[in-house]
C-alpha cells in the first residue's frame, strides 16, 4: 500500500510544483476553447473564413500548446509518482530549499 | 523495368526490412540490453498507430472535400494527451496495477470480473473494428493501382479486379503470418511486444517523413514558399473554409473518445505502456507528432485540385502529386508511408483484438468445454497460443471478406468515423468505471447495450450502403413506417449530419442508461472491491484480492501455471516467490499474497475473468470470495451484536441477583424474626397461661381461702385471659387484613374527629405530651373512620411506650401535598436504628426488647389497614426522633374488593 501523503496546502517545497500541476490540467481546457470554441465564432455562411487564416491560427494555437505542455512536462508535475518506477528524483530547485 | 515492379521490389525489402528490426528488438529485448527499446521516444512513436492510412491518404481527400475538417480527427488526441494528467494516466496506471490486457478486460475486471461485459465489448470492438481492417486494405490496394495505372508497361484495365482481391489477400496473408510471428511470441499479452513496438516505431517514422518529404517538396517545389502556398490556398476552391459547427466539435469529441477506447489505441497506450513516466513525453510528443502529420494536409489537397485532372481521387494525392511530377522516388516513400499506417495499423487491432477474443470468448468457451478445470491435461498454453493466432488470423479475414464483400468502394471510406462511434460506446463505462464507484455492472451493461443498438441502427447498417441490409423504404420512412424510428431522423429530429445525429443519440442514451441503471442497482461485493481500486488507484496500488491458500496445493498451482506461462517463466516466479518468503526450493507457501500475485500474472495471459476462476478452481474451497468474506463479517457483526446482548443480559442479572440477596437477606431476618417471635408468643402465651393455670390449681386445691383472695386470683385469672383473647384477636385481626376480606366502613368527617378520637383512647394517662395544629387538621375526609383510628391509636401509643425521652412529646403535623393528605408521628425519642427500617413493619418484629408491651402486630397491622384505605404509612427518618408519616388520598380511591 502506498498511501498518498497528506499535502499541507502552503508547503514552500511543492506549492510552485503543485500550482503548475493546476495549470498542466487546464491546459487541455485552454486547448478547447482555442481550438474547439473559437473556431465556431468564425464566419459561416457563404463568404467562410479565409483558409489561410484559420490555418495560421489552428496551428499556432497548436503549436503553442505543445510548447508548453513540453515545458510542464519537463517540470514532472505528477503529484503520485508509479511505485514500479521508482523514487522520482528530486528537482534541483527543490533540493536547494527543501 | 516497370515502376510497379520496382514497387513490390522496394515493398518486399521494406517488409524484410521490417521483420529484421522486429527480429533484432526482440533479440536486443532477450539479452536484457534493451534500454534504448524502453526510451519514451520509442512508446510515442508507437502511440502513432493512430494515424492509419485512413488518416494518411484520407486527411487529404477529407481536406480536398470539407477543408479543415480533417484536423478534428488529430486535434481531439491531441488534448486528451495534453490533458494525460486528468484521464490517461489514471488508465494507464489502472492497466498496469491490475495487468489489464485490453480494453474488454478493463470494463470487465472494474465491473467485478464480468465475463458477459468483456464479450460484448469485444463483440463491438470486432464490429467495429473489421470495417477498418479492410480499410486499411482498400487503401494498400488503391496505391498499388494508382501505381500500376501511372505505370505505362502495365496493361491498363485488365483484370483489374481480380488484382486487387488478390493483392488485398496477399497483403492479409502478410500482415497475419507478421502478427502471428511477433504478436504472439509471448504468451503473456501483458509484456511488451519488443518486436512489434519497435517495427511500429519504425513504420511511425517512416510515414512521417513520407508525407513531411511530400508535403516540402509541395511547399517549396512545387508551390515555390509558404507565402506563396498561403496565396494558393486562399485562391483555390479551399480558400474559403465553411465549416459545420456541429461536426467541427462533435468530430473533436468523438476522435478524443476513441483515441481512449480503440482497442488498438488501448493496446499501444496501456498495455504495452512499461513505463508511466513515458507519459510525460507522450503528453507533448505525441500532439507534436500529428500536428506534423497534418501541416501539409492542405497544400497537398490544394496542389493536387490544381494540377491532377478533375474526377482524380482526392485520397490518393498524396501518391499522384508526385508521381504526376514524375517524382518516383518521393512517390514511392510516399507509398510505403501509407503502407506503413496500413500495416502497423492492422498489426496491433489483430493483436488487441486476439487477445480479447482469446480470453474472454474462446478460453470460456474451452475451459467450460474441459470440465472448468485449470488442472485437466494438456498443454494450456498452446491452447491459449493457437486461441490467439486463429484470431488473428480470423480478424484479417473478417476483414478482407468485408472489403470483398463491400466492393471497397466509397462506402467504406466514411467507416473510419462509423468505427470511431462504434468503439465510442465503451467510453461511460471506461470513464464512469475509473472516475465513480457508484457505477454498476448492470449499468454499463446497459449503457452499452443502449448506445451499440442504436449505433448499429443508425449508423453502422446504413453505412453498408442503401439496400444492402436495410432497403431504402427503411432509411426514409422507418422501419414498418414507424417514422420516428428512421436512422437518420430518430425521435424525429432530422435536418442533422447523419453522423453527428447518430453519435448524438448513442452517446446520450448510452450515457444516461449507464448512469440511472447504476443509480438504481446494487454493486456485487466484487465490484465493490474492484471499483474502489479502480477508482482510489493513486491512493493504494495494491490489490487485496483475498485469496486464502491453507488448503491450496503449490504444486496445483505450480502445473497450472507451468501449462499457462510455460514452464521457465513459472519456475522462475514460483522460486522468486518462494526466495521472498525465505523457503528454499521451488515451492512457496500459497499464502494470500503469493496467490493475488499469481493470479494478476495469469490474468497478463488469459485475462482477469479466467485467470481468477483458474485459480479459484485450484484453490477450492479455501478460496475466500468476496460474498463469503462478507458473509464472515455479518457473522461477526452478529457475534458482536450478541456479546453485547450477553452483557446486557449479565448487567440484569447482577442487578438480579443484588435484589435476591436483599431479598434473602430480608428473608433470613423475617426468618430469625420468625423464630424470635415464635419463642416470644410462646412465652407471652405462657406467662398468661402460667398464671391461668397456677392460680386456677390454688382455687381448686387450697381449701380456706378468703373471698378477698378467691376474687383477687379469680380477676387475675381474667385478666391473663383478657390479654390472650387481646393476642388472639391481634392475630386473627391481621390475617384478615391480609387476606383482603375486610369489610371497610365508610364515612364522611374531617380528620379532627379521628386524631381526637385516637388521643382520646390512646393517651389515658401517660405523660406524653401531644403537640398538635388543630386548623390544619379541618380536612374533610371520606374513609373507614375506626380502622384509620386504629392505625392512629397504635402509633400514638407505639410512642408512649417506646419514647425514651424525659420529657417524651409527640407532634402530629398534618400537611396536604399532591392529593394526598399527609399525617407525621414525630416523637422526641432517640428512634429506630436504620437497620430496622426495613423490619418494623413486618409481622412479629419488635424494637428492642424492654417493656414488652405487645405482641409485634401493630405496625403490620397499620400497614395493611392504610394498604385498605388506600394510602401507606412508613418510617420518616431523619426527624430527630421516630417519626411515622401516614398518608391518605384526598379522594378516596379504596380498595373494595
Amino acid at each position: 500500500m502506498v498511501d498518498v501523503p497528506r499535502q499541507v496546502f502552503l508547503d514552500h517545497r511543492t506549492y510552485r510544483r503543485r500550482r503548475l500541476a493546476d495549470l498542466a490540467r487546464v491546459l487541455p481546457v485552454i486547448g478547447m476553447v482555442l481550438l474547439l470554441m473559437v473556431p465556431l465564432f468564425w464566419v459561416q455562411g457563404a463568404g467562410g473564413t479565409v483558409t489561410s487564416h484559420a490555418i495560421l491560427w489552428l496551428f499556432g494555437v497548436w503549436a503553442g500548446l505543445v510548447v508548453l505542455a513540453a515545458w510542464l512536462a519537463s517540470r514532472r508535475l505528477e503529484p503520485e509518482v508509479d511505485p514500479k518506477s521508482g523514487p522520482r528524483p528530486l528537482l534541483s530547485d527543490e533540493r536547494g530549499r527543501g | 523495368m516497370g515502376s510497379l515492379n520496382v514497387l513490390i521490389v522496394v515493398c518486399l525489402s521494406y517488409v524484410a526490412a521490417l521483420f529484421a528490426v522486429a527480429f533484432a528488438a526482440e533479440r536486443v529485448a532477450l539479452r536484457g540490453r534493451a534500454h534504448w527499446l524502453h526510451s519514451p521516444l520509442v512508446y510515442t512513436l508507437s502511440l502513432s498507430i493512430y494515424c492509419t492510412a485512413w488518416t494518411f491518404y484520407g486527411a487529404v481527400g477529407n481536406a480536398a472535400r470539407s477543408g479543415l475538417e480533417y484536423l478534428t480527427i488529430y486535434i481531439g488526441p491531441s488534448l486528451v494527451m495534453i490533458g494525460w494528467l486528468w484521464g490517461v494516466r489514471k488508465v494507464v496506471r489502472i492497466g498496469r496495477s491490475q495487468r489489464i490486457t485490453s480494453v474488454a478486460d478493463l470494463i470487465s475486471s472494474r465491473y467485478g470480473k464480468s465475463n458477459l461485459l468483456a464479450v460484448l465489448v469485444t463483440i463491438l470492438a470486432v464490429v467495429g473494428t473489421t470495417p477498418y481492417i479492410a480499410l486499411q486494405l482498400q487503401s494498400v490496394v488503391e496505391s498499388f493501382a494508382s501505381f500500376a495505372a501511372a505505370d505505362p508497361e502495365s496493361v491498363p484495365g485488365a483484370g483489374r479486379g481480380g488484382d486487387s482481391a488478390s493483392t488485398a489477400l496477399w497483403v492479409a496473408a502478410g500482415l497475419a503470418f507478421f502478427t502471428v510471428l511477433f504478436g504472439t511470441r509471448n504468451l503473456d499479452a501483458n509484456e511488451r511486444h519488443h518486436g512489434v513496438v519497435m517495427a511500429i516505431a519504425v513504420e511511425a517514422v517512416v510515414k512521417l517523413v513520407a508525407l513531411l518529404a511530400v508535403g516540402i517538396f509541395v511547399v517549396w517545389g512545387v508551390g515555390g514558399g509558404v507565402s506563396e502556398t498561403l496565396a494558393r490556398i486562399d485562391a483555390s476552391q479551399l480558400g474559403h473554409w465553411q465549416m459545420a459547427s456541429s461536426r467541427w466539435s462533435g468530430l473533436i469529441f468523438l476522435s478524443a473518445a476513441a483515441f481512449l477506447c480503440l482497442p488498438r489505441m488501448f493496446q499501444v497506450l496501456v498495455v504495452e505502456n512499461d513505463n508511466e513516466t513515458h507519459l510525460r513525453t507522450a503528453s507533448w510528443a505525441f500532439p507534436a507528432y500529428v500536428m506534423l502529420m497534418s501541416l501539409f494536409v492542405v497544400p497537398i489537397a490544394v496542389t493536387g485540385l490544381e494540377l491532377l485532372p478533375a474526377g482524380s481521387n482526392p485520397d490518393l494525392f498524396v501518391l499522384t502529386v508526385p508521381l504526376s511530377q514524375g517524382r518516383e522516388g518521393l512517390a514511392t516513400l510516399s507509398f510505403l508511408g501509407g503502407f506503413s499506417s496500413a500495416t502497423s495499423m492492422v498489426i496491433v487491432a489483430s493483436i488487441a483484438l486476439s487477445t480479447m477474443v482469446s480470453n474472454h470468448v474462446v478460453m470460456p468457451i474451452w475451459l467450460r468445454a474441459h470440465g472448468g478445470g485449470a488442472t485437466v491435461s494438456g498443454d494450456v498454453r498452446n491452447v491459449v497460443l493457437l486461441a490467439r493466432r486463429l484470431s488473428i488470423v480470423g480478424v484479417l479475414l473478417l476483414g478482407y471478406f468485408y472489403y470483398r464483400v463491400s466492393g471497397g468502394g466509397a462506402a467504406l471510406a466514411s467507416i473510419g468515423l462509423i468505427s470511431f462511434s462504434g468503439v465510442a460506446q465503451f467510453l461511460p463505462a471506461l470513464l464512469g468505471g475509473i472516475f465513480w464507484r457508484g457505477a454498476t455492472r448492470l449499468g454499463a451493461l446497459s449503457g452499452l447495450i443502449v448506445g451499440s443498438a442504436i449505433w448499429l441502427w443508425s449508423l453502422f447498417l446504413p453505412s453498408v450502403g442503401t439496400g444492402v441490409i436495410l432497403p431504402a423504404s427503411v432509411l426514409e420512412f422507418g422501419p414498418f413506417g414507424m417514422w420516428w424510428l428512421r436512422p437518420h431522423g430518430l425521435f424525429g429530429i432530422t435536418g442533422l449530419d447523419p453522423l453527428i445525429h447518430g453519435v448524438f443519440w448513442s452517446m446520450l442514451c448510452n450515457t444516461t442508461a449507464f448512469f440511472l441503471v447504476s443509480v438504481f442497482t446494487f454493486p456485487s461485493p466484487m465490484e465493490r472491491l474492484q471499483g474502489a481500486q479502480f477508482v482510489n488507484v493513486f491512493a493504494h496500488s495494491t490489490a487485496p484480492q483475498g485469496w486464502q491458500g491453507g488448503a491450496a496445493q503449490s504444486e496445483d498451482l505450480m502445473i497450472m501455471a507451468q501449462r499457462i506461462l510455460g514452464a521457465g517463466q513459472a519456475q522462475a516466479l514460483f522460486q522468486d516467490e518462494a526466495r521472498r518468503q525465505g523457503l528454499a526450493g521451488f515451492l512457496p507457501e500459497p499464502s494470500a499474497g503469493f496467490l493475488q500475485r499469481l493470479e494478476r500474472e495469469l490474468s497478463g495471459s488469459v485475462g482477469a475473468a479466467t485467470a481468477h476462476a483458474m485459480v479459484g478452481q485450484i484453490v477450492g474451497g479455501a478460496s475466500v470470495s468476496v460474498e463469503e468474506l462478507m458473509a464472515v463479517a455479518d457473522e461477526t457483526a452478529q457475534i458482536m451484536e450478541y456479546s453485547s446482548q450477553l452483557e446486557t443480559k449479565s448487567e440484569e442479572l447482577a442487578r438480579s441477583a443484588r435484589q435476591l440477596r436483599a431479598v434473602n437477606e430480608k428473608l433470613t431476618q423475617i426468618s430469625v424474626q420468625k423464630d424470635a417471635f415464635l419463642s416470644q408468643i410462646s412465652h407471652e402465651l405462657r406467662t398468661p397461661m402460667t398464671s391461668v393455670r397456677a392460680f386456677s390449681e390454688i382455687l381448686r386445691d387450697t381449701d380456706g381461702l378468703t373471698g378477698a383472695e378467691r376474687a383477687k386470683y379469680a380477676s387475675i385469672i381474667h385478666d391473663e385471659a383478657l390479654r390472650l383473647t387481646r393476642l388472639l384477636d391481634d392475630l386473627l385481626d391481621l390475617s384478615v387484613l391480609e387476606n383482603g376480606q375486610v369489610s371497610l366502613n365508610i364515612r364522611s368527617g374531617t380528620l379532627a374527629e379521628v386524631l381526637d378520637r385516637a388521643v382520646s383512647t390512646a393517651v389515658q394517662g401517660g405523660r406524653l405530651t401531644i403537640l398538635r395544629e388543630p386548623d390544619n387538621e379541618m380536612i374533610a375526609i371520606e374513609t373507614d373512620f375506626d380502622r384509620l383510628a386504629q392505625v392512629f391509636i397504635n402509633l400514638i401509643a407505639n410512642a408512649q411506650k417506646y419514647c425514651d425521652a424525659a420529657d417524651p412529646v409527640l407532634t402530629l403535623a398534618v400537611q396536604r401535598r399532591d392529593g394526598l393528605i399527609i399525617v407525621d408521628f414525630i416523637d422526641n425519642g432517640s428512634g429506630i436504628d436504620a437497620d430496622m427500617h426495613g423490619l418494623i413493619f413486618e409481622k412479629f418484629s419488635r424494637v428492642g426488647h424492654h417493656k414488652a408491651g405487645g405482641a409485634g402486630l401493630g405496625l403490620a397491622i397499620c400497614r395493611e389497614v392504610m394498604a385498605r384505605l388506600g394510602g401507606a404509612v412508613a418510617y420518616l427518618p431523619g426527624q430527630g426522633g421516630a417519626a411515622f408519616r401516614v398518608s391518605l388520598p384526598e379522594k378516596p380511591a379504596i380498595a373494595t374488593q
